[in-house]
């Protein structure tokens, strides 16, 4: 069963009508109703096709943080061979909101990481919704630093609400966490390709995504803060997520405008929650695409195109 | 309890008294409540003088305190594109700049200056809560590059005060940016070997906390100021439970290895001194005060607009400080750097 979400309404209404049609077939000899059926599916493609074509930027929202949207995992599963997690910050303790380790990319060695959200109310809990504390940040850094002594390329997934706002995250100092992780970003002497595959929530998606390349998925967001955040803080109403989402310019579209990302990754029609794999394949194709652009450049011009993009960055605003 | 007592004599009081009696003359400490002349309180660095707290302090007031003679000289910061996503919540972000300005008569959230300390030439950065409570934006990234870099071409150390609610949402993405784009304004000065020294007065919070405020190479705050990433309403909403005392306070954040040093505000110039003087190799500071300034009187023009410097009093003369001849780079520095003897 597809999760709908509110605007999909009148999708789910045919959509539903179709499975009926069929149910009723499938009960009854004899009785053709894969005429009707199909008219319904065209119509819902039609639905489908114009939905997402324009989904406004709360809309989005919406769907990129759909349960179902393939999350860290999924990608690490379908596009990498031998994945070998690494877990800890040798500090304090291993935070599963962050996943990472070795790798190999359709045959190059790399390091992965990622925010892992779970997907299902158990894995969600023990993941903590993909939201990192101090160690997350640390064990990135860990990670950072191996792909950068022996070479590899880092790929990052960004999927994350945010940081998490506890109070043990904030004794153990995650400001400074998320700081030195940024730090590490742009110390690195490897290739650092990133893609935000659902939510870019804040400094905790900075902490990742200080990259050379930066794509996108097509109906994911990035943001300094949560629309029901600003909502609550600039309109004090919380749910004036809508007007916010708006002005925050949080969308790939928009963010490809200002120049703050490099690649839009198209998803498949209806989200990519629709047809994980075609999503994740397209975003196995970009990661590619980037390594490749990055492939004769040496350390030095490596770490240099990462200070240049990021001192660069906004100087022209949405206007130019 | 007639015509006169109840409509002209608040008349003719409100007529004469106003103009005589500044509202703004005394302050109550938001603290312990004691009222403050002004005078005292801006010799006391806006400290309170019963209970110690510490109020918030213009870049302007501060670096008047803090450079030798409150001479200083103001480091042009690029100007970014204005309202680069055209922003409008319940009032238009323009607006918003605009008011901003006009109530604090500054031009955006940061103040840079170089100048020296006891005779020690440095850059220092200033935020300014008061301007949209110091907010993160593309100005604010640009004054932190603009201060490294001028502290690289110069090989001075860098000393910011940080003081902000966060990333500025009116620029929404953009201002996230500023995150990584400050960061690169560190290793800039992390590559040319050069002291970054930070200062985190009430309150630092969010993204700025995440980025420049918390990667210096010595971390002094303020007392009891409020230094974290997620503020403590949002973590009471978060966890529901009640948060300890002093939770997220500078104190705290000491104990629990954020933080080198709490230091009261009065004594923090000093200190300042004595750290990037021992981080440059310099030999110790004279003890002391400065030679008293030139006998004819000092002009002491405001400093209105940029690039202004504040009276030269109490300078010595263009002549190289003696306890500084030793070491040829910054004799060369504090020579070219001086403002103009008169």
């Amino acid at each position: 069963m597809t999760n709908y979400l509110e605007f999909e309404k009148g999708l789910a209404e045919i959509e539903g009508k179709a499975e009926e049609l069929r149910a009723l077939a499938r009960s009854n000899e004899g009785m053709d109703v894969e005429a009707e059926a199909k008219g319904l599916d065209t119509k819902a493609a039609t639905i489908k096709k114009d939905l997402y074509s324009s989904l406004t930027p709360w809309q989005k929202c919406q769907v990129a943080r759909h349960p179902e949207r393939p999350h860290c995992r999924v990608y690490v599963d379908q596009l990498f061979e031998e994945f070998t997690p690494l877990a800890g910050d040798r500090t304090f303790a291993d935070d599963y909101a962050v996943m990472g380790g070795l790798a190999r990319f359709r045959g190059t060695p790399v390091v992965v990481l990622g925010h892992e959200k779970g997907h299902d109310t158990r894995t969600r809990i023990e993941h903590n919704f993909g939201m990192a504390r101090p160690e997350g940040y640390r064990k990135a850094i860990r990670l950072m630093d191996l792909a950068d002594r022996f070479g590899l390329p880092l790929i990052t997934l960004v999927d994350t609400p945010g940081a998490y706002p506890g109070k043990g995250a904030e004794e153990r100092g995650q400001s400074e966490a998320i700081a030195r992780s940024t730090q590490k970003c742009l110390s690195l002497g490897v290739p650092l390709a990133s893609v935000i595959i659902g939510e870019g929530g804040s400094g905790g998606a900075v902490a990742f995504a200080t990259a050379n390349r930066i794509a996108m998925l097509e109906h994911s967001i990035y943001s300094v803060i949560s629309p029901e955040g600003c909502a609550s803080i600039l309109w004090k109403d919380a749910e004036k997520m809508r007007e916010a989402a708006g002005a925050l310019r949080l969308t790939a579209q928009d963010l490809q405008k200002l120049g703050v990302i490099d690649r839009i990754v198209k998803e498949p029609l209806g989200g990519a929650h629709r047809h994980a794999k075609d999503a994740v394949n397209a975003v196995g194709d970009a990661i590619e695409a980037m390594l490749e652009e990055m492939s004769g450049m040496d350390r030095k011009a490596l770490i240099a195109d990462r200070r240049q993009k990021f001192i660069g960055m906004g100087s022209k605003g949405l206007a130019a | 309890m007639n015509w006169i007592t109840n409509y002209v004599r608040p008349k003719i009081n409100s007529l004469f008294s106003r103009r005589e009696v500044p509202e703004n003359l005394w302050t109550k400490c938001p603290e312990c409540g004691t009222m403050l002349f002004h005078r005292e309180l801006r010799d006391n660095l806006n400290v309170c003088s019963a209970c110690d707290h510490h109020m918030s302090i213009t870049p302007r007031d501060r670096f008047a305190t803090l450079f030798d003679g409150g001479t200083f000289v103001e480091v042009k910061v690029p100007d970014p594109v204005t309202d680069p996503l055209q922003f409008r919540d319940q009032k238009r972000y323009g607006d918003r700049l605009k008011t901003a300005q006009r109530q604090t008569g500054e031009h955006e959230a940061m103040l840079v200056a170089e100048g020296e300390i006891g005779r020690t030439p440095v850059v220092a950065a200033a935020q300014d809560f008061s301007f949209m409570a110091g907010s993160m934006g593309m100005y604010v990234g640009n004054a932190i590059i603009a201060a490294a870099e001028r502290a690289v071409k110069l090989k001075r150390p860098l000393i910011l005060f940080s003081a902000a609610g966060g990333a500025r949402m009116q620029e929404g993405i953009l201002s996230l940016m500023q995150m990584p784009r400050t960061t690169v304004a560190v290793d800039m000065l992390k590559d040319a070997g050069l002291p970054y020294i930070v200062v985190l007065t009430h309150p630092t919070t969010g993204g700025v906390t995440a980025s420049y405020a918390m990667l210096g190479d010595v971390h002094i705050s303020e007392p009891n100021a409020l230094i974290c990433f997620a503020g403590p309403r949002v973590i009471e909403q978060t966890i529901r439970e009640k948060l300890p005392e002093g939770f997220q306070r500078a104190e705290y954040l000491l104990d629990h290895g954020m933080l080198d040093r709490v230091t009261h505000r009065k004594q923090l110039r000093q200190e300042l001194i004595q750290i990037t003087r021992m981080l440059l190799g310099l030999p110790q500071a004279v003890a002391g005060d400065l030679p008293a300034p030139d006998p004819e009187p000092a002009p002491v023009p405001l400093p209105e607009p940029a690039e202004a410097t504040k009276g030269d009093t109490g300078k010595t003369p263009a002549a190289p400080a003696p306890d500084e001849q030793g070491k040829p780079g910054a004799a060369v520095q504090a020579a070219s750097t001086k403002p103009p003897a008169k």
